[in-house]
């Protein structure tokens, strides 16, 4: 062990499942955002402006031309809206429910500048697509076949999307997934109550229902199948891997009980059953200030732990969940404690017991311990201090993340690569679907290219 | 305190707010509670021969035009004249009127176009009390399939001819109602000067479809699978019936005849406007429909407050004052040089100015300004024509001004002049002189 643990003795932890009654959990994990029925959508739409040259559309990173689909909505036409939104971004419903649209498209919205209250695009976005769910209706099939074949390693939203756009263009695609399950992070990395009744899961059948894509799942790169295979079986590959690491506290955490990592957490429970099976503390602290640490805190007071604390280094300004992630895990009973860096985990018996954190401040920018510390105690202490890049192939770096241009090529001939693993990455859904749609055009062009060379 | 009480023809009432000839107005019931409201009189629904009475359907009499949110900007019905015996309508007529002597009562009148119909009727509803009679030539929908209703307001001729009648045989005022659903109102209204009208009513409602059943096939709402046309009104019908009556208000031969305007009134300022065009009183029915007949206590304290702050002490003051001001094309100034400006604090750049000019009118309003997304107007360009002003979101955010120096930049024209058509060099008839 590297670190000394501070040996302050308290109560025994107490970690429990089935803290709350059945209904109770049932109504937590259920839907967090009732959906906008029909007569609400129209209401909503009707404050479209329908602005020339839509700032919301320029904000948003798939380019959905929302003023058009909020029309079609208006004319009581869902589907066909839907069809609107899929064309630009094929996880349309997922981002629809996982977008920060307050940072997005419904900050530009000139009604937002207007009075302060922006026009719903989000709730729109997903009464539209969730129309063209229930419909059952697939409006994409595979085109013309080209006779060509890409694989595509990860079936995340970049993969997902790469895999969709191209086979929309006739090449066949071999989508590898490491996991059991396509889908990643919207699968097993996005609290419940943002994708209730198995949506990712279902958005991904719907995405695979174009044709033409054969996923391979539990199949990993660098365990199962190398780059260079790849690279010799097909015809371009798109490598959206993810970040399949995460950051350390340094703190001597993995010698400890009850120091998990958000990201593992939540994927527990996003596949647990029925979330009375996983057990949580009563006393909570979480380390972090992004959305894992929102979602992480917001879940473990929804499981029914008393008192949840989110720490973070710096102010709240600072931290990367949006405001009204924030403002959410506030109205759930979560603490937010600000300029706190965690300084040494306390223990006893092998089991985490509490948090000591040192106060911060920011000096020229720079962040400095004030010397003057606080315990937390706590039964269980999550971390959520980000992913990180981890066991990529042997290809240009940037910042540890993979480096990609514009079209998003790598520095190898015929690899592509979106999503997390790329440099310069926003780290969200609709970034992510965005690179492998931007990837998928630019193998396409390769390939085109490349037959009439 | 604005005095709003009026004297229309001689009719009192405490104010000039009535309930048009209507479903709200078919029985002392709804009309009582009317007047318990506040109401200053009711146009009684229209009553026609004595006989077997009508049959209305027993499906959607009325169909709409929703705003999103559900506000009914337009309705239509196809509701015949009332349906309830004449001998129980005339006795609740005499009851409410000796109950609501201060109320105007005013019966609306249908009968066939014989002058012994006329004749039989008007006595007995002269011995109700009643302040007046409102012959009913405008309904648009199945009375006048029998001959009734727009049949007759659709030709002067006629509206003369049973006008005359009526003054003939009874000695109470005699209003004519007039249908819209004609070519230029001018000519009826005159017709029912000529025949000696005390006043005319208008607008009934229009000719109209609501919509059509594209699952069906078959216009909306239907009944049994088929539909008539109906007549239609509320809010959405209020610019066509202000220039029906500014029309009659101005033209020199129905001058001063007095006006009950009707056509989508729903609040004080509505009312205003038809009153400010030449009517001494106004009529409602689509608000009341929708809103209750609570709607009274904002018209009565809407239309107060506005004359106290302008000064009106009563309505005669401001009725046909805005009548000078209607006026033809043809003596408008040509030289009057608007733009529409601008205020940059408030635009909260949604474009729709950009590209209604760009796209549709005189590419007069920029997209950008050093790179940045900019709205602004290009005076050689802008023809101040108000398409900006109208498709920007923002209240007061475009607004026109008046040139009031030098040259306009679009023309070369200098400002202030004042040509008309009439003296227009452009205009081939003073050109010939």
């Amino acid at each position: 062990m590297s670190q000394d643990h501070v040996a302050i003795v308290f109560a025994e932890p107490d970690i429990a499942a089935r803290r709350l009654p059945s209904a109770t959990l049932e109504a937590n994990f259920g839907d967090i955002h009732p959906p906008l029925d029909r007569h609400e959508a129209r209401v909503a739409a009707d404050r479209c402006l329908f602005c020339w040259d839509a700032p919301c559309v320029t904000a948003c990173p798939t380019g959905i031309d929302i003023p058009l689909f909020i029309r079609q909505i208006a004319a009581g036409n869902p589907l066909v809206a839907a069809k609107t939104i899929l064309d630009a971004n094929i996880m349309g419903g997922m981002c629809a429910r996982v977008c920060p649209t307050e940072t997005l498209c419904e900050q530009a919205c000139v009604r937002e500048a207007a009075e302060g209250a922006p026009v719903k695009i989000g709730l729109l976005q997903r009464h539209a697509t969730d129309a063209l769910m229930e419909s059952g209706r697939q409006p994409y099939r595979q085109g013309t076949p080209t006779g060509r074949n890409v694989a595509v390693v990860g079936a995340g939203p970049a993969g997902l999307s790469c895999a969709h756009k191209l086979a929309t263009l006739g090449h066949e695609v071999t989508l590898y997934e490491a996991r059991e399950k396509p889908a990643g992070l919207n699968e097993y990395g996005i609290a419940a109550y943002k994708t209730p009744n198995d949506f990712a899961a279902r958005e991904a059948e719907f995405i695979l229902g174009v044709g033409g894509i054969a996923l391979k799942t539990g199949v990993a790169l660098g365990r199962d199948i190398t780059l260079e295979t790849l690279r010799t079986e097909h015809d371009a590959v798109f490598l959206a891997l993810g970040l399949s690491a995460v950051n350390a506290l340094g703190l001597g955490e993995e010698a400890l009980d009850g120091v998990e990592d958000a990201v593992a957490f939540i994927a527990r429970l996003r596949q647990a059953k029925d979330p009375g099976e996983i057990a949580i503390g009563r006393r909570v602290v979480v380390i972090g200030g992004g959305m894992t640490a929102i979602d992480m805190a917001t879940q473990a007071r929804r499981l029914g732990a008393e008192d949840v604390t989110i720490v973070y280094r710096r102010g709240p300004e600072s931290m990367a969940a949006s405001r009204y992630e924030q403002e959410l895990a506030q109205t759930n009973g979560v603490l937010i404690r600000h300029w706190l860096k965690p300084k040494a985990l306390v223990a006893a018996g092998g089991r985490v017991t509490g948090v000591t954190f040192e106060y911060t401040q920011a000096q020229d920018g720079r962040l400095t311990g004030t010397g003057e510390t606080l315990n937390l105690p706590c039964d269980q202490a999550f971390k959520a201090i980000g992913q990180a890049p981890g066991g990529f192939p042997a290809l240009a770096l940037e910042g540890g993340r993979i480096r990609v241009d514009a079209e998003r090529r790598t520095s190898l001939a015929g690899v592509w690569a979106g999503g997390d693993c790329i440099a310069g990455g926003q780290d969200l859904t609709v970034a992510a679907v965005e690179d492998g749609k931007q990837a998928a055009l630019s193998i396409d062009r390769a390939l085109a290219a490349r037959a009439t060379a | 305190m604005a005095d709003l009480s009026v004297s229309f023809c001689g009719v009192k009432a405490p104010n000039p707010f009535w309930l048009a000839s209507a479903p709200p107005t078919d029985k002392a019931y709804n009309v009582e509670r009317a007047f318990r409201a506040g109401w200053g009189g009711v146009v009684w629904k229209t009553l026609g021969e004595d006989g077997p009475p009508i049959v209305n359907v027993s499906g959607p009499r009325y169909g709409a035009w929703h705003g999103p949110d559900r506000r009914v900007l337009g309705l239509n019905n196809i509701e015949l004249i009332t349906d309830r015996p004449l001998e129980i309508n005339l006795r609740e007529i005499a009851q409410v009127k000796r109950d609501w002597p201060d109320r105007a009562m005013i019966v609306s009148l249908m009968v066939p176009c014989v002058e012994e119909a006329w004749k039989a009727i008007l006595p007995r509803v002269e011995a109700t009390g009643a302040d007046g009679i409102e012959l009913n030539f405008g309904c648009p929908h199945g009375m006048s399939e029998r001959g009734m209703g727009a049949a007759v307001g659709q030709v002067p001729d006629y509206i003369e001819m049973v006008t005359r009648w009526c003054k003939a045989h009874t000695r109470m005022p005699v209003f004519v109602k007039l249908t819209p659903n004609i070519t230029d109102i001018r000519f009826p209204a005159r017709a029912a000067r000529q025949g000696g009208a005390d006043a005319v009513t208008l607008i009934n409602t229009i000719t109209s479809v609501m919509g059509v059943d594209l699952d069906a096939m078959a216009p909306w709402p239907p009944i049994d699978g088929q539909a008539s046309h109906g007549g239609y009104c509320g809010p959405s019908v209020k610019p066509i019936a202000l220039n029906m009556v500014g029309q009659i208000a101005r033209d020199p031969q129905t001058h001063g005849l007095p006006i009950s305007g009707i056509g989508g009134i729903t609040t004080w300022r509505d009312a205003a406007e038809f009153m400010a065009l030449g009517c001494g009183t106004v009529q409602v029915c689509t608000a009341a429909m929708v809103y209750g007949f609570k709607i009274i206590d904002e018209l009565t304290s809407g239309l107060s407050a506005w004359m106290d702050e302008k000064g009106y002490a009563s309505v005669s003051d401001f009725v046909g004052r805005a009548v000078p001001r209607f006026t033809e094309w043809q003596h408008l100034n040509l030289d009057y040089v608007a733009k529409a400006r601008i205020d940059q604090d408030l635009c909260i750049q949604c474009g729709r100015c950009h590209i209604a000019c760009e796209d549709t009118s005189h590419q007069a309003i920029t997209r950008e300004k050093d790179g940045k997304r900019h709205f602004e107007v290009i005076d050689a360009e802008c023809v101040g024509c108000n398409l900006c002003t109208i498709v920007c979101p923002v209240e007061d955010c475009i607004t026109l001004v008046p040139l009031t120096e030098g040259v306009d930049p679009r023309t070369g024209t200098p400002v202030g002049g004042r040509r008309t058509w009439m003296e227009h060099p452009n205009n081939p008839s003073v050109a010939a002189e």
